[in-house]
């Protein structure tokens, strides 16, 4: 059950994705070249998200548990620290070199773009190496 | 049609998704977090290859069904892809989420933490598109 509601979400999430432009790599760069021809469209793909979100997450965490699990699975992590500030910041300059950012890029491996494959290959190098370092920091 | 409508529609419908991934699974719908727990093999992961694997099949069923064509590949070289991917996955690793952990999931759940994420990924990405568009002088 809880896998059958995971691939649906999923498939929701990757329907949505498709429809708002995300998976377009020239929107996105349009949508980030806000000092040049700004194409300020999927500006509305967050916003409209994050209105469903901020609404209906009152409602959801008002319960004592989700419908299928024993418990909400929520980070507790408050510290805004460097580590934080430097991941964003080098994930921003990723998302800005090339168009994608983690989701949109898995949804694209099915338009057959070989570079589509490189890009996910190093994204999960990069998300090794930044283990391997944050390993280090904890030491 | 506007030009936003397409973009507000996929945002409602991402919001949607992450909403249904909270009140069934009680799990936040971050995309890096979930690709990481799949690829690291944490414990009781069908269910984040089930949601990878919908992420692949909602856009396929998007455009098929509603005969819509596939995104211009990118104009960009197989390095850009090498280099973008490398800093997408390290930047969300160390920054502990994306686009959809800390923007869609992170501010629905007033998190300031994943607030100031979003502003310093958008902000850097903005930076670096203008950088290479108009100083740099690339695509």
């Amino acid at each position: 059950m809880k896998g059958l509601v995971a691939l649906l979400c999923g498939i929701v999430f990757g329907v949505g994705l498709a429809v708002s432009g995300m998976t377009d790599t020239a929107k996105v760069i349009g949508f980030l070249d806000v000092f040049g021809a700004w194409v300020p469209d999927l500006a509305f793909v967050m916003g409209g998200a994050v209105c469903v979100t901020l609404v209906a997450f009152r409602f959801v965490l008002k319960r004592e548990a989700p419908l299928l699990a024993p418990g909400f699975s929520l980070s507790t992590n408050t510290a805004v620290d460097g580590r934080l500030l430097s991941g964003a910041a080098i994930f921003g300059i990723g998302w800005g070199v090339y168009g994608y950012c983690p989701g949109p890029a898995i949804s694209a491996l099915v338009y057959l773009d070989d570079k589509t494959v490189i890009f996910i290959v190093a994204m999960l190098g990069g998300m090794v190496l930044a283990n391997m370092a944050g390993k280090r920091l904890d030491q | 049609m506007f030009s936003y409508t397409a973009p507000l529609i996929g945002g409602l419908v991402i919001g949607a998704s992450a909403v249904a991934m909270l009140y069934f699974l009680g799990r936040i719908a971050g995309i890096s977090g979930i690709v990481w727990g799949a690829v690291s093999r944490q414990a009781d992961s069908s269910w984040r290859w089930l949601f990878i694997a919908g992420l692949l099949i909602g856009p396929l069923l998007f455009h098929t069904l509603t005969n819509t064509p596939y995104p211009v590949e990118s104009p960009l070289e197989w390095w850009h892809a090498v280099v973008g991917g490398l800093l997408v996955g390290f930047g969300v690793k160390l920054g502990s989420g994306c686009t959809s952990g800390h923007g869609v999931c992170g501010i629905g759940r007033l998190s300031t933490r994943s607030f100031i994420a979003t502003c310093t990924f958008m902000a850097t990405g903005i930076i670096t598109v203008y950088v290479i568009r108009h100083l740099v002088g690339g695509v």
